[in-house]
């Protein structure tokens, strides 16, 4: 980056820690950039005329007359139509070989958008897949991440879901991204052909943990670009957000910071909020929907990580193996889409909500049956049949791999009760019965 | 005026050299660049201020000039706050420019413009005190009284009253003399520091009506009082804030105050676009009508989210000065546990359990206490019902949040995670909840005066219905479905009965959303009915189909209008079900 004509350079570290380091200046404003001995770094802290700054990658081998230059701005992004199609790092410059983007400079992670200027989103987006269209359904403008243990494929899934919509652009934020899965991502978009719609930053394993902390803000003003300039619905899927967090944590912990419950800083639900309140219906048309991956450990989701996650989300969504069928479904029984209201019976068919609690009910008798039968109780007649409902229900519908249209999946799950269930046992309203009970 | 420059920053923390006197709390202005950013002083040590910033602090240099106002943070009060949409400073929200919340922009929470057609209420030569009516003004439908500010202490008496007639909010309305004579200028807008109670009241007795939301597993089961408190805690997914809202759109109060607190913008956003289309169920109006909301959601400057409960609690304080049942709902308080966290950890104090500041718990309970039901100087009655949201991390209801709530507050409305996985909306605990009104005798009376004879002890007969049914689940499922008596069914069908049909409640169903006192009274005795009825099974297989079809015609029952045609028919099947099974 260049610096402008008359820049001050510093030169007497008076302290280095393991990711921060403070120098004398006057005159230097809080968040603005810089570099020590040419790393990029960022002021966090000014206290009299001791300025400290966080070296995103680290203070090793940094001397205490090492060269501190000020950007005088915060980070900034270059926006316009030329990110399309194209692949940055955290501080976004391009990593693909091609061309510096030209374009307005703005600053990342900027001020909140009005809450009375929002829309309520409305606008549903269709994926195909049962477990959200059918039972939790995705709106514009929401946002929502997988809580998913590391061995299970949401780098797969997020990438179904993201070709699957019909999003004008589509923005991975990539953080602490293994580079097998960055070329997963890269090669899926690739083959399906829609790489001009895709913008990406990434940070892998391979880059400095700490820089991870500037990938969601660069996605998102690239995201309100398009979004408010362009009026296009833009999808930001982020990943991991887990990893995130871990950097936040050690820069406050660098910081002498107290931390809060599981390590973490006692900001967390502020800095979670900051990125995904971003996701947002403009009246005029815009939008942006985030999906985000926060993976847990055991499936613990009393850590503090994804327990402020799900505060702050709209919903979440859990993968998990169908035994009975050896396939990846969307866990009908704790996922949540909280926006589904909004669609479900208005932007689709009327029954639509009834049938969705019907057969998530149901499918929690068939669950408490399992237990019953695993603890080597007798099942009674109805257990029998949840059981044999859940499986058809697995297998005919929330299969990962089933790509069919809601009404379809409606007219399935119809045929599915009347297989196996008698009329009051499913407690639907009589008018839906009467019409839908062939 | 006092004056000073910035030396330190650190997020939104900012230390500022002084050069005279400030004071705790109060508000100074920092100049960046022409940029006004509002902060307040939370710490004095020698002549640097601490100072907490309402917006971000990015760019900000040393040596930015700060001025001091010699005030707190205050709220505008006076005719045209319903209906608005604040921010947690009490900037009209729909005044600002842009499509963003550009720093430094503070609009004026009055509309200086609108003329009110004011009635006075007192005479030139009557003695009045802080908080007396001098007049009034129509807002929307609310009768709002002109009062005597609060700020003033002891007797005045009324030199001069406006006459009848058109007036701006700060036209002169009224001069008051204390007794050596001094004058004071009443204009239709008075200034209050929001971190104060409001005390203009003569007294504040126990609570002892009840005050009803609609929602059955709240008002049959643990009613909640007229200016009491309560406070919902709950992991997330459990429905905290559709239970807030639902409370918002059907409790029967004059006027509800909703704090969105550090919550999501799209919740807001749903208040915003609905409760202008809405009906209130009361009057007929629109919801909004009735409604302010001061909105600071999580993404917002997070001190401005800490000052946001305050403003709210303040505005119901003017408006419960007025003889008016308010309704403020919080969502959440534990957001605002956490900014109170991070300033605290920001200002490196010692941390208390879970690195909440020590005295969490004192200004929980402070705060709480500033709801209630009170008298006023002239004999009415104002009250100020007060319920908050809690997010308990992790879902733990051992959390400090919680936990110094739980001290404070008088109902406990948990909301449980399994009765939310399977479905069972509001989620509300019916074994765990409790409502301390329920043992207040005064609060017995009223019930069983105003809603059914004999009704408190058909609301324990629910309750131990529930717990029974719990205790006989918990056998079946130890010792098996038929290694338990016949009994253990009965009794678990039985409060599966009270809970689906009372408990349960389907808040997209237009009829079912919100249920009047007199159908719940009416379905309550119909289940008690059911439930008293001897019923003779041979085996234990034979209670489930025969239940789920009691069930099912019961919860026909709450989708159809009160006593209709459709509700009169399910219900007179009823009595063919249970024909089939009575002992005879």
């Amino acid at each position: 980056m260049a610096g402008k004509a008359f820049q001050k350079i510093y030169t007497k570290l008076s302290q280095i820690t393991k990711a921060t380091c403070t120098v004398n200046a006057t005159g230097v404003g809080n968040e603005e950039l810089a570099t020590v001995g040419g790393r990029m770094a960022q002021v966090v802290k000014i206290m009299g005329n001791s300025v400290t700054l966080q070296i995103f990658s680290g203070t090793e081998g940094i001397g205490t007359d090492a060269e501190v230059i000020f950007f005088g701005k915060p980070p900034t992004l270059k926006v316009s139509d030329q990110l399309a199609g194209r692949f940055f790092n955290a501080y976004g410059n391009p990593i693909d070989g091609g061309p510096e983007i030209e374009g307005e400079e703005v600053e990342i992670g900027g001020p909140s958008v009005n809450p009375v200027r929002r829309k309520e989103p409305s606008e549903l987006i269709a994926t195909g897949i049962a477990g959200i269209d059918l039972n939790n359904t995705l709106v514009t403008g929401q946002k929502i991440p997988f809580f998913a243990d590391p061995d299970q494929p949401y780098n797969q899934v997020m990438a179904t879901v993201a070709l699957r919509t019909k999003a004008d652009k589509i923005i991975l934020g990539g953080m602490g991204l293994s580079n097998d899965d960055y070329l997963f991502y890269k090669n899926s978009f690739e083959n399906a052909g829609v790489i001009d719609k895709i913008i990406s930053f990434v940070n892998t394993t391979d880059d400095p943990p700490v820089e991870r902390l500037l990938v969601p803000d660069m996605a998102l003003t690239a995201a309100e670009y398009f979004a408010i300039q362009k009026n296009e619905s833009v999808l930001v899927l982020l990943t991991d957000l887990t990893l995130y967090c871990d950097a936040l944590s050690i820069v406050s912990n660098r910081m002498d910071q107290i931390p809060s419950k599981d390590s973490m800083p006692g900001s967390l639900y502020s800095d979670l909020a900051k990125i995904y309140e971003k996701a947002v219906q403009f009246p005029e048309g815009g939008s942006i929907t985030i999906i985000a991956v926060t993976t847990i450990s055991g499936g613990d989701i009393t850590h503090a990580i994804p327990d402020n996650t799900g505060y702050i989300t709209e919903g979440q969504l859990y993968l998990r193996r169908d035994t009975d069928i050896g396939k990846v479904i969307i866990d009908p029984a704790r996922s949540l889409s909280r926006l589904k209201t909004k669609v479900m019976g208005k932007r689709t068919r009327e029954d639509h909500p009834q049938v969705m609690s019907a057969s998530v009910r149901l499918n929690s008798d068939a669950a408490n049956a399992k237990t019953k039968m695993e603890n080597g109780f007798d099942l009674s007649d109805y257990d029998v049949r949840t059981l044999a409902f859940a499986r058809d229900y697995a297998e005919q519908i929330l299969a990962i791999d089933v790509n069919i249209g809601t009404d379809e999946m409606l007219d399935t799950t119809w045929a599915l009760f009347k297989k196996h269930f008698k009329k009051e046992e499913v407690g639907i309203k009589d008018e839906f019965m009467e019409l839908h009970w062939k | 005026m006092t004056k000073g420059t910035v030396y330190g920053i650190i997020s939104n923390l900012v230390h500022v050299k002084v050069d005279g006197p400030v004071s705790q709390n109060e508000i100074c202005y920092i100049d960046l660049n022409g940029v006004k950013l509002m902060a307040e002083v939370i710490k004095v040590t020698g002549d640097i201020a601490y100072t907490q910033v309402f917006e971000s602090t990015r760019g900000l240099t040393t040596g930015c000039p700060v001025e001091f106002t010699e005030r707190m943070l205050e709220v505008k009060l006076g005719p045209g706050m319903l209906s608005k949409n604040y921010d947690g400073l009490q900037d009209d929200l729909n005044e600002m420019s842009g499509l963003f919340l550009t720093r430094g922009e503070y609009t004026d929470p009055l509309d200086e413009n609108s003329i009110w057609s004011f009635t006075p209420l007192v005479k030139a030569g009557d003695s009045v005190s802080a908080g007396d009516w001098l007049g009034s003004v129509q807002e929307n439908w609310i009768n709002h009284k002109i009062m005597v500010p609060f700020r003033l202490e002891g007797k005045y008496t009324v030199k001069t009253i406006a006459v009848a007639g058109d007036y701006k909010i700060s036209d002169t309305i009224a001069v008051l003399t204390d007794s050596e004579g001094n004058e004071q200028v009443v204009t239709m807008v008075q200034y209050w520091p929001v971190k104060l109670p409001i005390r203009a009241y003569a007294s504040k007795p126990r609570p002892f009506k009840m005050m009803e939301t609609g929602v059955r597993t709240i008002d049959t089961l643990n009613p909640i009082a007229e200016g009491g408190t309560g406070f919902t805690p709950g992991p997330f997914g459990t429905g905290k804030t559709v239970l807030q809202h639902s409370i918002s759109q059907n409790a029967e109060a004059d006027l509800i105050i909703v704090a969105a607190c550090g919550e999501r913008a799209n919740e807001v956003v749903e208040l915003f676009s609905e409760f202008p289309k809405l009906d209130d169920p009361r009057t007929g109006r629109k919801l909004i009508e009735r409604t302010i909301i001061i909105c600071n959601t999580s993404n917002m400057p997070v001190a401005a989210r800490e000052a946001s409960v305050y403003t709210a609690m303040s505005i119901a304080e003017y408006y419960r000065s007025m003889g008016l049942k308010v309704l403020l709902l919080a969502d959440s308080t534990s957001r605002w546990a956490q900014a109170l966290r991070e300033m605290s950890n920001r200002m490196e104090e010692l941390p208390g359990p879970d690195a909440f500041p020590m005295d969490l718990p004192a200004i929980i309970s402070n705060f709480y206490s500033r709801a209630g039901y009170v008298y006023l100087n002239n004999g009415s009655a104002g009250s100020i019902t007060f319920i908050g949201a809690v997010s308990p991390s992790g879902g733990n209801l051992k959390e400090p949040v919680t936990e110094a709530t739980k001290k404070t507050a008088r109902c406990f409305y948990s909301l449980s995670q399994d009765r939310a996985d399977s479905k069972r909306y509001p989620a509300v605990d019916p074994i765990d909840s409790y409502s301390k009104y329920l043992e207040y005798e005064e609060v017995q009376d009223y019930l069983n005066n105003n809603i059914a004879p004999g009704w408190v002890n058909s609301v324990l007969a629910a309750k131990d219905l529930l717990l029974r049914g719990k205790e006989a689940k918990d056998q079946i499922n130890i010792l098996g479905d038929d290694g338990v008596p016949l009994d253990y069914h009965s009794s678990f069908w039985k409060s599966e009965l009270v809970d689906r049909i009372i408990l349960v409640q389907d808040g997209f169903d237009d009829v079912d959303k919100s249920t009047p006192m007199k159908r719940q009274a009416y379905m309550l005795n119909l289940v008690l009915k059911v439930c008293d009825t001897d019923l003779s099974f041979e085996s234990y297989e034979e209670l489930q189909p025969y239940y789920t079809k009691l069930i099912n015609t019961l919860g026909q029952m709450n989708y159809q209008p009160f006593q209709s045609d459709d509700f009169r028919k399910y219900e007179a099947q009823l009595d063919t079900i249970l024909d089939e099974r009575r002992v005879k």
